[in-house]
């Protein structure tokens, strides 16, 4: 492992004034104006806003299973290029993440990319199937200390099963992320459930499919005391249910993720399916709710749901293409524009709402923490002045799936730094690391 | 007229009058004895379909022969959604063959509008019916049976007419197509069907609805029957098909309720029993043979304006 230091000079640590930064042995070393450290890398952050490293705790890696679309190490390079230090694996791989052999071969191949910090999610039911739970506890004992369970892309829709799931994880602290989709409502669905899709001819997704899941669900964790996560909030009656239930005091979280704070279901009308992802773009009445349920804390967190798909699955009929859409790399630039941008947010609540709070939900002790002086040195630097349009074809990650490609968004990430060693720098991604 | 027709929206007034004049015209070569236009000669029209519809399919075939044009018909088994060759490379194959329109069928509501506007072909493309989405040329011959029943001398003359769409709304690309086609054309349209098989949304559609058949027959100048699938019957749309025939069926009793005026009207095929009655069928009002007739003039009206009757606007 390098030993090089880092001084960052003249940087805003959560846009406030500007100050140094010392980054040595893998900590924060020092914090303050006009440092000095012989023998240091000198990095020039004027006008760059540092962050605590991002946490991502909906990631799709897709290795092992479908190396086509995206590895381990493409991934987290993208992660790393988005300001990631830490992301969190679903589960929905081929073999699933359904045993500790599975999520430590993952949890094994991020620690050798080395780009970030890679956390395996392990499945809440065997293969996906939504029958029986696989081996939580195996898998949260094994060398990859899964805590986040989760059978993203299905709904643990049996109530039995579920209240099971939540039960059980209690003994390690586990929380189960669900994917909150009632199945029978939403068969063959394509699009949200809206006049448009009525027009259009697909099938809908109506809001009441994921809502009536997440109700259950918050009623099923307060009953057995346990812990719920929400993955991907998309509708604005979902805000409504999550902030109920945490007025009550029950132990649920929630994520929203950056397409559902920016696109709106009218891009169906297109039938390019680089717009169809799961839960589907819903209406600009759910994305002013669901901006301001992440401005007021009802949401918790943003996750990426970043989905990466060959590019044969897209490049077809609406009906034919896979769900999901990119996420990493644009991320951040995403909240700037709909949440700082418009004042919804400050950096502070950026830092808490993508590194501290998901660090915290997924339990990851080296992320997630303030920037102060014994601090892990897992930090982001952004340039919030910047403008960039996005070009499909520069992505770090395999796949080109992003449904922002010629959109101009704020903001660049700089420079990733992972225990102080840097991912990225100069905005490029730094080949010197692994 | 645009480049494609892929909606029955894509049709301005103006164009859908022209559309009607022209296969007006086109029809009165069916009683000529050689029924040929050297029109297309030279141009290449392909029917793809990913999707089994022989009437169709023969329908635009006709009508593309009696232009001259040269049709090659392409059945593509199965469609992408189950693996095969995928409507991109079958696209591309076509572009290399030169064609000038392509008439697409599918099961994927969209597909057409995929393959007008990704790049892959260079044509003109007809939406020859996509998954749950729209059959406009249906909805033309649909328009001009009704003009030429309803006795007016131009297109018109349909203003203010009231057409009933009865059934399956829900699945059905006929439906929306003579819904947009129809209100461009100033009819009064009236969806009816069980709530469950009207979409979400049907009432910003600019269209009436209701749920009582027996209460819309009187007032209508045309019924317009559609079938319902067998799919749908285990689909717990409705509980029964005899109670969908009760309540939503054409029958004897019912036609004898309609205006002296009033035609029936089915775009094919028909479940003989469950959406309407034998009797129904086969009546003097019914005049769904005479639809598939129309059918060729209407196509053959949609391929002359597309490819031929244009050439200087294509120019521009």
């Amino acid at each position: 492992m390098s030993s090089t230091s880092y001084l960052i000079k003249n940087v805003r640590i959560l846009g406030g004034e500007a100050t140094d930064v010392l980054l040595e042995a893998g900590v924060v070393a020092a914090i303050g104006v006009g440092l000095d450290a012989p023998g240091a890398e000198v990095v020039d952050a004027e006008g760059l806003v540092a962050l605590p490293g991002l946490v991502d705790l909906h990631t799709h890696l897709r290795e092992p299973g479908r190396e086509d679309a995206e590895t381990v190490e493409t991934g987290t390079r993208a992660a790393a290029m988005g300001g990631f230090t830490a992301v969190h694996a679903m589960a929905n791989t081929d073999p699933v993440a359904d045993t500790a052999g599975v999520v430590e071969q993952v949890h094994r191949l991020g620690r050798e990319a080395g780009y970030c910090d890679v956390y395996a999610v392990g499945a809440v039911t065997v293969g996906l199937k939504g029958e029986r739970l696989a081996e939580l506890g195996a898998m949260a004992d094994s060398a990859a200390r899964v805590r986040v369970f989760s059978d993203d892309g299905h709904c643990v829709s049996d109530p039995l099963l579920m209240r099971r799931a939540l039960e059980y994880v209690k003994a390690f602290d586990g929380v189960i992320a669900q994917h909150a989709q009632d199945p029978r409502l939403t068969e063959g669905a394509q699009m949200n459930e809206s006049e448009l899709s009525g027009r259009l001819g697909l099938a809908g997704w109506p809001a009441v499919a994921e809502e009536a899941i997440i109700a259950r669900d918050c009623l099923l964790t307060a009953h057995v005391g346990s812990r719920l996560h929400v993955c991907h909030v998309s509708t604005a009656g979902s805000v409504e249910i999550v902030r109920d239930a945490k007025s009550k005091g029950w132990n649920v979280t929630a994520e929203a993720c950056p397409h559902h704070l920016l696109l709106t279901d009218e891009l169906a009308a297109t039938y390019n399916p680089i717009y169809k992802v799961n839960p589907p773009l819903r209406s600009a009445a759910d994305v002013e709710a669901l901006r301001a349920g992440l401005a007021d804390g009802t949401i918790d967190i943003v996750a990426t749901d970043h989905a990466p798909h060959p590019h044969e699955d897209k490049d077809c009929e609406w009906a034919a293409a896979a769900f999901g859409m990119l996420g990493l790399e644009t991320a951040l630039s995403i909240v700037q524009h709909t949440m700082v941008d418009t004042g919804l947010l400050d950096w502070a609540g950026v830092a808490e709402r993508m590194s501290a709070a998901p660090a915290r939900i997924g339990q990851v002790a080296d992320h997630g923490h303030p920037i102060e002086v014994g601090a892990p040195a897992n930090i982001t630097l952004y340039d919030p002045a910047a403008t960039r349009t996005i070009d499909a074809a520069e992505s770090a990650s395999l796949s080109r799936n992003t449904p922002y490609a010629g959109m101009e968004l704020p903001g660049r990430i700089e420079a990733t730094f992972l225990r102080g060693r840097p991912t990225v720098l100069d905005g490029k991604l730094w080949e010197g690391t692994a | 007229m645009k480049r494609h027709l892929l909606s029955a929206a894509d049709l301005t007034r103006d164009d859908a009058e022209l559309v009607l004049t022209t296969a007006a015209e086109l029809r009165s070569l069916a009683d000529r004895p050689i029924k040929k236009l050297p029109a297309l000669r030279g141009r290449t029209v392909v029917n793809l379909f990913f999707e089994d519809s022989t009437r169709t399919r023969i329908s635009f075939e006709a009508a593309a022969k009696r232009l001259s044009a040269d049709v090659i018909n392409f059945a593509a088994k199965g469609s992408s959604l189950s693996k095969g060759e995928s409507l991109k490379d079958t696209a591309l194959t076509l572009e290399a063959m030169g064609a000038d329109a392509v008439v697409i069928r599918h099961s994927a509501s969209g597909a057409p509008h995929r393959l007008a506007h990704s790049g892959w072909v260079r044509s003109s493309v007809v939406n020859a019916g996509d998954g749950t989405h729209e059959h406009p040329t249906q909805a033309l011959l649909d328009a001009f049976t009704l003009w030429r029943h309803l006795g007016e001398s131009k297109p018109s003359g349909l203003e203010g007419r009231r057409v009933a769409i009865v059934g399956d709304v829900l699945h059905s690309r006929v439906a929306r197509s003579n819904a947009l086609l129809l209100q461009t054309l100033g009819v009064d349209v009236t969806l009816v069907g069980p709530p469950t098989l009207l979409p979400v949304g049907v009432e910003s559609w600019g269209v009436e609805t209701s749920y009582d058949l027996d209460a819309v027959l009187p007032k209508a100048d045309a019924v317009m029957m559609l079938r319902v699938q067998r799919e749908r019957m285990q689909g717990g749309f409705f509980p029964t098909p005899r109670e969908y025939s009760r309540r939503y069926g054409l029958d004897g009793r019912r036609m004898a309720t309609l205006q002296d005026h009033t035609i029936v009207m089915h775009p094919g095929p028909m479940v003989r029993g469950m959406e309407i009655t034998a009797d129904v069928a086969d009546s003097d009002r019914s005049v769904i043979v005479e639809q598939v007739t129309n059918g060729v003039a209407v196509r053959m009206a949609v391929l002359y304006l597309l490819l031929g009757g244009s050439e200087s606007e294509n120019n521009e």
